[in-house]
């Protein structure tokens, strides 16, 4: 297999054997040999080039590593008439996203508080694993808020209207809860509001570096500022969505003639490819309401020790997620669906989608580190819509195995470092936190340098993370 | 004793081997690796059980599927596993799940089952061998 270098920061896997199209990985040389470390990853933007349906190219991001079906950091449109639509292209945790909340205090005013308010965060924002949450939603509710999302939890008093324009569609997504399953529901019902764990979290950081003034003051940013972080998705009930219908869909449609047994698929007009994207929309819908309530209990949090602070929302990123959206497909508008997987959708301005606040500038693209290093604010732009299907990375991406990571690494140690880099951190358990150490990770200042330098995500501050909680 | 589970490296999520004379008891490690990554810090006690029945298309399915339901056990009912009893005849499951309340424990979460680089299969006479990715 050769892999063509075609620019600084672009390869091109050429069309070969079943691939109906190319592969396109953004990346620089460093991260490049990050990526061919793992051979599954390359295979895996071929594999999804095989699928039926597929337009323009098979993507891979800046942060991409090795995933299921898709890799993560995997992007890919299909045709709305010829195409499919792939619980792999989405993952298990459907919306799994990030959103931003900006202060009206400084560094200065929350060291002081610092440590009262870090435990106050961690008794009122479970990680929910294993426990469940303080909410147990009835049959009633659980069907609002699989249809309704983050609107669900404004009227229930959970947030602001204001809030629900700074969430990607509004907060909401087309559902139906008739199409998540009753185990799925089950899985969920405890959950909202809870965080778990993984590389989840709940962020307390200060802007640092404004890198580009006009945007960030659009955005409500400015240096020295503390900004809230929080990393979180759909939860059991997502997970269950994925694995009922992977189930449903191999069923129905085999997966012998696949690639890879995880890029089961329904063509995206047939009965199963409908019932799945109302189900997937309303898994996305949970999420969303999950970050608004946590949003909640986190702004409650902060009010305890700083009652006049404001804590407007600044926006809600979705990273997996498959949506129908118009792109320019070799020239041609098309409406088509879009698979983003561990990706972020970075449009330009002018999109009828963002907000009217933010449709003259483009939307807030949020790219988290690592805990324990810098997370970026970046701004969706025109080029991002030519040359990468409007997406960019959404992290850091792992270069360490969590088994080496317990093997390898110490809590104390790292809790130590963390402390001396003046992060102060909580965590549920020790060895989940040791598995999200900073040195499993890729340089995320190298992942957003590459969308930079691209122009498909441009940067416009950066962040330090003064307290972390992690599940 | 014999191995009877094994994690491997994986980029980001969780891989694992499980070992056994017969299927059934490659099953039965499945459920003792799943509990050991569940909870790190403490062997969860098999104070009470649950008995399930799956049917599956193959036996990579029956894996996926035995899995999905000790994870399901565990959002839902706040059962974490400690080990289970296992007998599979012709794709069909009959086991018994047992295990603890989940509150009393640290759990790490495991999101679901993967099909990623799965296997099942009889390396050797009386020498069985799975495995499995999990999303984490």
């Amino acid at each position: 297999m050769t892999i063509k270098k075609i620019s600084k920061n672009e390869w091109e896997i050429p069309k070969e054997g079943k691939m109906l199209v190319p592969g396109r990985i953004f990346a620089s040389e460093k991260l490049m040999k990050n990526i061919e470390k793992d051979e599954n990853t390359i295979n895996q933007v071929k594999n999804v080039a095989m699928l039926p349906g597929i337009v323009g190219k098979s993507y891979a991001m800046p942060d991409a590593h090795s995933g299921y079906g898709f890799s993560i950091g995997g992007v890919a449109a299909f045709d709305i008439e010829n195409g499919i639509i792939s619980p792999g292209g989405v993952g298990y945790d459907i919306n799994c996203g990030v959103r931003l909340l900006s202060t009206n205090i400084s560094k200065e005013e929350f060291m002081k508080k610092r440590e009262q308010l870090l435990n106050e965060i961690f008794k009122n924002v479970p990680s929910g694993v294993g426990k469940g949450g303080e909410l147990k939603l009835t049959d009633e509710e659980i069907k609002n808020v699989l249809e309704q999302g983050a609107g669900w939890a404004v009227e229930k008093g959970y947030g602001t209207k204001d809030d629900l324009e700074r969430i990607e569609d509004n907060g909401c997504l087309k559902g139906n809860a008739s199409k998540v399953t009753p185990r799925a529901k089950a899985r969920g019902r405890d959950q909202l509001g809870t965080i778990g764990s993984g590389n989840h979290f709940v962020e307390i950081q200060e802007v640092q570096e404004i890198f580009d003034e006009k945007t960030a003051k659009a955005f409500g940013i400015e240096k020295g500022q503390i900004t809230i972080m929080i990393h979180t998705g759909s939860r059991g009930l997502g997970h269950q969505t994925a694995s009922d219908y992977i189930h449903l869909m191999e069923k129905e449609y085999g997966f012998k003639k696949l690639p890879d047994r995880e890029l089961v698929c329904a063509p995206i007009n047939s009965k199963l490819g409908v019932d799945y994207r109302e189900a997937m929309n309303s898994a996305a819908n949970f999420a969303f309401a999950n970050r608004q309530l946590i949003t909640n209990q986190v702004r409650k949090s902060f009010q305890k020790f700083f009652p006049k602070i404001k804590i407007p929302l600044v926006y809600d990123v979705c990273h997996n997620i498959a949506k129908f959206e118009e792109h320019n497909i070799s020239g041609k508008k098309q409406m088509v669906c879009i698979h983003r997987k561990g990706a972020t959708r970075s449009f330009g301005p002018g999109r009828k989608e963002l907000p009217t606040i933010y449709r003259k500038i483009g939307q807030p693209v949020i790219i988290p580190g690592s805990m324990g290093t810098f997370s970026y604010l970046l701004v969706g732009t025109k080029e991002a819509e030519e040359l990468s299907l409007a997406s960019t990375a959404h992290g850091a991406g792992r270069v360490m195995s969590r088994s080496s990571a317990i093997r390898d690494l110490d809590f104390d140690k790292m809790n130590k470092e963390l402390n001396s880099n003046d992060i102060l951190l909580r965590a549920g358990s020790k060895k989940g936190a040791v598995e999200e150490s900073p040195e499993a990770y890729k340089d995320v200042n190298e992942v957003v340098r590459v969308s930079d330098e691209l122009g498909i995500g441009k940067i416009v501050a950066r962040m330090k993370p003064l307290a972390v909680i992690k599940g | 004793m014999e191995k009877e589970f094994v994690f491997l490296e994986h980029p980001s999520d969780i891989k694992f081997k499980a070992f056994g004379k017969n299927l059934d008891e490659v099953f039965e490690n499945t459920a003792k690796a799943i509990s050991s990554y569940l909870s790190p810090d403490r062997k969860v006690e098999s104070k009470k059980s649950k008995k399930i029945h799956l049917r599956a298309s193959d036996l990579e399915s029956l894996l996926y599927s035995f899995v999905d339901e000790i994870l399901f056990l565990l959002d839902a009912e706040k059962f974490v596993v400690s080990k289970a009893k296992v007998s599979i005849n012709d794709n069909q499951m009959e086991a018994e799940i047992f295990g603890d309340n989940s509150k009393e424990y640290e759990i790490k979460q495991i999101k679901a089952a993967t099909y990623a680089d799965m296997y099942i299969k009889e390396i050797a006479e009386g020498n069985w061998e799975c495995q499995m990715v999990l999303d984490v």
